[in-house]
């Protein structure tokens, strides 16, 4: 029923508050100094070179970024898992089992395919 | 959960772990490359579905549910599988030279192939809608990137973005539904559902809105009008035997989850879709049957008869009960086989992906491989509909039983359009006999390209000549399916 929802109501509205909130004091007590190398875009140290759009950019970014969100998923899948073990016993162990080693498999596939090697 | 109850759902839903355990082996094979690879691969995949379809068949006699009733074995999913083992099989074997003269012979093609069949019999086999959710994207996601597989290529670059983009926004709308379904009804197995929606309210404007989106997410992956518009560009830029394993095996799918989730398990929902369905089907068969008259490429003509053909087995779906469920089931066999067979074809006059798929290709064929010709001839005919083909029964029972559930305007309406796509088909028959050309195609057919042709062929003429007996096993698929 809708009101089984309010604590999640209650949650958007504090992040949305909370969040004005911090903006609001950091721009009222923050000293204000812009200067070029500050307004730069940040590309994981690496000197940008201009638009993404408008040429060619390193394929590994993108290759590692996507190695990162399926363990990222991967955790957010065993942290339920781990809380409610006890209650699933033997079948839920062995169903994370198999979905650790499907992943595996992938993570090898990629890891051999040298997905891990960063070329400059 | 004890231990009997872990190794029955396993057992029940051994096919799916047979054909994720090949594609993990054939991934790692494809990492040590060696010369005969793409043989060795095309074999292990061939080897698995085999085993699969052996043990699908097994299984096929012991009804049962799995996994807390988030999975289902029973005949109808059975007899579908083996249409997607059927089309799978015919795809690889199909591949091989292309993949060759394309130079991209990658063991992760048969691997990719088998994902999307996984998630493809998972589609069949769900009986909860997040089963079938994942299903539908294990499915997607494997052929968004065959779709892309010919990488140097900008045509099958541009109809990989393009699916990926329209595929993710049609999962968005399928899955906004069930989440809909989720909030009014507390549950997503299907079975638990329709129980509640039995005594729930239909004129609810939410259990509509629900519905619509649920609805026309299924009706994307079908590829109805007018949700159709990614069909004809992805058609054209897929490799080809990719576009044929996504014009069979994934309608299958698609059809499998209409089927179960609007005929079987949700049928308290029909007074809220009949009437959009109706629109849709009759939009869809104009829609494929006019537009495939001007196209010259002919993987983008057959992307609009596979529009028109969907439009059909929508018209099995308003027919319902069990004579339309199991019209559509035998509809989707004689279209796997004889569109696979086109297909083959395809991919015999294929001249390199850059120069396109031009109709006059099959100029002359009759000329140089008479053979070659008349089987094509054979495929056109059943394609649009003329006895003693497969394809005349398919749709001659659709419309029997639409008439039979007092649809008699729809099923004029179908035959008229049935007439007028007759006529694109005829025309590459023209072209085949009567054209005259200097380049006449030549091709080489190996033996596994033989072995397709052969079973698409056979397939076509069987269900053309014994449609009774193919009807009844239909039949006796869906009367498991309705249990």
């Amino acid at each position: 029923m809708p009101i089984d929802f309010l604590p999640v109501f209650l949650m958007v509205a504090v992040v949305v508050v909370l969040s004005v909130f911090i903006l609001t004091l950091s721009r009222l007590i923050r000293p204000n100094n812009p200067y070029p190398e500050k307004n730069r875009p940040y590309e994981c140290g690496v000197d940008h070179v201009g638009e993404a759009s408008a040429g060619l950019f390193k394929v590994q970014y993108f290759v590692i970024a996507i190695l990162f969100v399926v363990f990222d998923v991967e955790t957010m899948f065993l942290f339920p898992w781990a809380v409610v073990l006890q209650d699933m016993g033997m079948f839920g162990y062995i169903e994370m089992l198999v979905f650790i080693v499907l992943l595996l498999v992938g993570f090898a596939y990629a890891w051999i395919k040298g997905a891990l090697e960063w070329v400059s | 959960m004890d231990l009997t109850v872990i190794k029955s759902s396993v057992l029940a839903s051994g096919p799916e772990i047979i054909v994720i355990l090949g594609a993990c082996v054939a991934l790692m094979l494809s990492l040590v490359p060696r010369p005969g690879q793409g043989r060795l691969l095309a074999g292990l995949s061939l080897l698995m579905i085999a085993l699969a379809a052996m043990m699908s068949l097994s299984l096929g006699q012991y009804p049962q549910t799995a996994y807390a009733g988030m999975f289902v074995v029973d005949s109808f999913s059975t007899y579908l599988k083996m249409l997607l083992y059927l089309g799978t099989a015919l795809t690889i074997l199909m591949s091989t030279s292309y993949l060759t003269a394309e130079n991209v012979a990658k063991g992760e093609y048969y691997v990719l192939l088998l994902f999307a069949l996984s998630g493809a019999m998972i589609m069949v086999s769900g009986t909860d809608l997040l089963i079938i959710y994942i299903g539908i994207e294990l499915q997607a996601l494997s052929i968004y990137v065959l779709v892309g597989f010919l990488t140097t290529n900008t045509r099958s670059n541009e109809a990989a973005l393009k699916y990926v983009i329209l595929g993710a926004f049609s999962s968005g709308l399928l899955l906004f539904g069930l989440s809909l379904f989720y909030g009014l009804t507390g549950t997503t197995q299907l079975d638990v559902m329709s129980e509640v929606l039995d005594v729930a309210d239909t004129s609810s404007p939410l259990l509509a809105l629900a519905t619509m989106f649920l609805l026309a997410g299924l009706l994307f992956k079908v590829g109805a009008v007018p949700f159709h518009m990614w069909v004809p560009d992805i058609y054209e830029g897929a490799p080809s035997p990719v576009t044929g394993f996504m014009s069979t095996v994934g309608k299958i799918a698609a059809f499998a989850v209409v089927l179960r989730v609007l005929m079987l398990d949700l049928v308290v929902l029909d007074p809220i879709w009949r009437n959009s369905l109706i629109v849709v089907t009759v939009l869809t068969l104009g829609t494929g049957s006019l537009a495939a008259l001007v196209q010259t490429n002919i993987k983008r003509m057959l992307a609009y008869s596979s529009i028109a053909h969907a439009g059909f087995l929508m018209l099995g779906l308003l027919a319902g009960g069990s004579d339309g469920i199991a019209s559509v089931c035998l509809y989707l066999l004689v279209f796997t086989v004889m569109n696979l067979g086109v297909f083959a074809v395809i991919i015999l006059l294929n001249r390199g992906a850059d120069q396109g798929e031009p109709i006059e290709a099959f100029t002359g064929l009759a000329r140089s491989h008479p053979g070659l010709a008349l089987i094509t001839m054979i495929f056109l005919l059943s394609l649009a509909g003329i006895p003693p083909t497969g394809g005349f029964f398919a749709k001659f029972y659709v419309l029997v039983a639409l008439i039979e559930a007092n649809h008699v305007v729809l099923a004029v309406i179908a035959v008229l359009f049935s007439a007028v796509s007759a006529w694109f088909y005829l025309r590459i028959i023209m072209l085949m006999y009567m054209g005259e050309t200097d380049h006449p195609a030549k091709v080489q057919i190996t033996s596994s390209m033989g072995l397709a042709l052969i079973v698409t062929l056979i397939g076509t003429v069987l269900t053309g000549v014994l449609p009774a007996w193919f009807l009844s096993v239909a039949q006796a698929a869906t009367e498991g399916g309705l249990g």
